[in-house]
């Protein structure tokens, strides 16, 4: 029972991680390349839903549209307002390694003729994206433990079918929130060497050595 | 025709309280290699990035073939991409082979088909002399490997002109040669070049003329012939002078 909901956890943290990936992605690109109108209103942005406090927003997202007699799905709100607030932190890891590529690499695919657009696509975001991988580990050990907020708005996750275990039998209850915590530890440390295995294929030869490093020749 | 490939009009760009480029002038033929050569900081490098508007100037005009690149609505990317462009400290995209960054612009910026591109970039590659270093990564690259392969990478758009901004002053003297030997061979055959070189050897084998500028204006501008034995500024001369003690003056 308890690993068929951590399944949901999982379904849970997939989706609130892509939300979180696309928007914060936007939202780093925006702050850098954006402009001054683009780019303050992706600073508020930011500022937002780092500022709210998770729980706080999944509230908002699941309760505030039934004011208008609209519904919600639990799972939709918890990707919504979970995914945000993801949003808010990947963008800064995204920003930081964007800022980190020397504006050389720009410079040179416009000299090409590309557009911004293009060489952000194209230059810009496969390199970024592939500093970004050790910051964004720490945001996916993170949002994979807020996935038991879903908790709250009645997501039968896995600290709540927990909850139900103790409810019905008290005894036990010690033993299932220690399973709880095991296949946190598991999904974790499974979801961390992905991440490990994901960087070391996606290093460029020759570039990013742990530690210090020689450059090229000059 | 008569019309110059190239005609640059009083070009002025201003940093701050400094004017860098103080009302330059020139025109460049289609097959001429010109050098700008002349002390630092006076704008050289300022003015061969207003020529194709990776910085644009404050004032002045830019005709490539009689289109004005300068124009507010003159589509700059399709312009950029006839004007090559070699940067001093190379920059190569890191994330890509020396393969991909030469093909990279015919594929995402002329919309060529992929293996087309990927064979015009090895032919750009062997032209460089660097055929079997397709799949090499920058980082795995000397530095005047580096620049053979920003050098493939501007020919790959079939420029009409190449833009050279100091392309050896980043280079350890020993790969040095190899780089003017592709930039000589490039002028023999006829490519349309601007460059920013202190190398006087290169200079004095293949430009057609030498402009020295300085304080943002042209002093003086002629074949390297009359620069060197008869300029007509003592500041010229001068300078000539300093930079062939430097740089040697090897014939190459």
């Amino acid at each position: 029972m308890l690993l068929k909901a951590a399944l949901l956890n999982v379904e849970l943290l997939l989706s609130l991680l892509a939300v979180g990936f696309v928007v914060g992605t936007i939202v780093a690109v925006l702050q850098v390349y954006g402009g001054r109108v683009l780019g303050v209103l992706a600073f508020v942005f930011e500022w937002v839903f780092r500022s709210i406090p998770p729980l706080v927003l999944l509230f908002l997202v699941y309760f505030g549209p039934e004011r208008f007699g609209l519904s919600i799905s639990r799972f939709l709100s918890a990707t919504i307002a979970l995914g945000l607030c993801s949003s808010g932190y990947q963008s800064q890891i995204f920003r930081g390694a964007i800022q980190s590529i020397s504006s050389g690499q720009m410079m040179a695919a416009r000299a090409l003729g590309m557009s911004r657009t293009r060489a952000i696509a194209s230059v810009i975001l496969p390199q970024a994206l592939r500093l970004s991988i050790p910051g964004w580990s720490n945001e996916f050990s993170g949002v994979m433990k807020d996935t038991t907020l879903a908790y709250v708005v009645g997501y039968n996750e896995l600290l709540r079918s927990a909850r139900a275990i103790m409810d019905r039998h008290y005894d036990a209850a010690m033993l299932s929130f220690l399973t709880v915590a095991i296949i946190f530890l598991v999904l974790t440390y499974t979801g961390n060497r992905a991440l490990g295995w994901l960087e070391e294929r996606t290093r460029i030869p020759g570039l990013q050595v742990a530690g210090w490093s020689e450059e090229g020749h000059s | 025709m008569n019309m110059p490939l190239l005609k640059v009009e009083d070009i002025h760009k201003r940093y701050g309280n400094e004017e860098v480029l103080r009302g330059v002038s020139f025109e460049v033929n289609r097959g001429e290699t010109k050098v700008f050569i002349g002390p630092s900081g006076t704008g050289k490098s300022t003015l061969l990035r207003c020529v194709n508007q990776l910085t644009p100037p404050d004032k002045g005009q830019v005709f490539l073939e009689g289109t004005e690149v300068t124009h507010h609505k003159s589509d700059i990317n399709r312009l950029r991409a006839s004007i090559g462009f070699v940067f001093q400290d190379f920059n190569l995209f890191a994330h890509l082979t020396a393969m991909q960054n030469v093909s990279i612009g015919p594929t995402k910026v002329t919309r060529m088909h992929k293996e087309q591109a990927q064979a015009r970039a090895l032919a750009e590659l062997e032209r460089v002399g660097l055929g079997d270093k397709a799949n090499a990564y920058p980082a795995q690259l000397s530095g005047g490997q580096q620049q053979r392969v920003s050098i493939a990478r501007a020919l790959a758009m079939d420029p009409k002109l190449i833009l050279f901004d100091e392309p050896t002053s980043a280079l350890d003297p020993e790969l040095i040669g190899e780089v003017l030997e592709v930039m000589i061979e490039l002028a023999r055959e006829g490519m349309t070049m601007l460059c920013v070189t202190h190398e006087m050897g290169f200079a004095r084998s293949v430009a057609n003329e030498i402009i020295f500028m300085e304080h943002g204006v042209i002093v003086e501008q002629g074949p390297p012939q009359q620069m060197f034995t008869n300029p007509k500024h003592q500041r010229t001369g001068e300078f000539l002078r300093k930079i062939s003690e430097l740089y040697g003056e090897t014939e190459r």
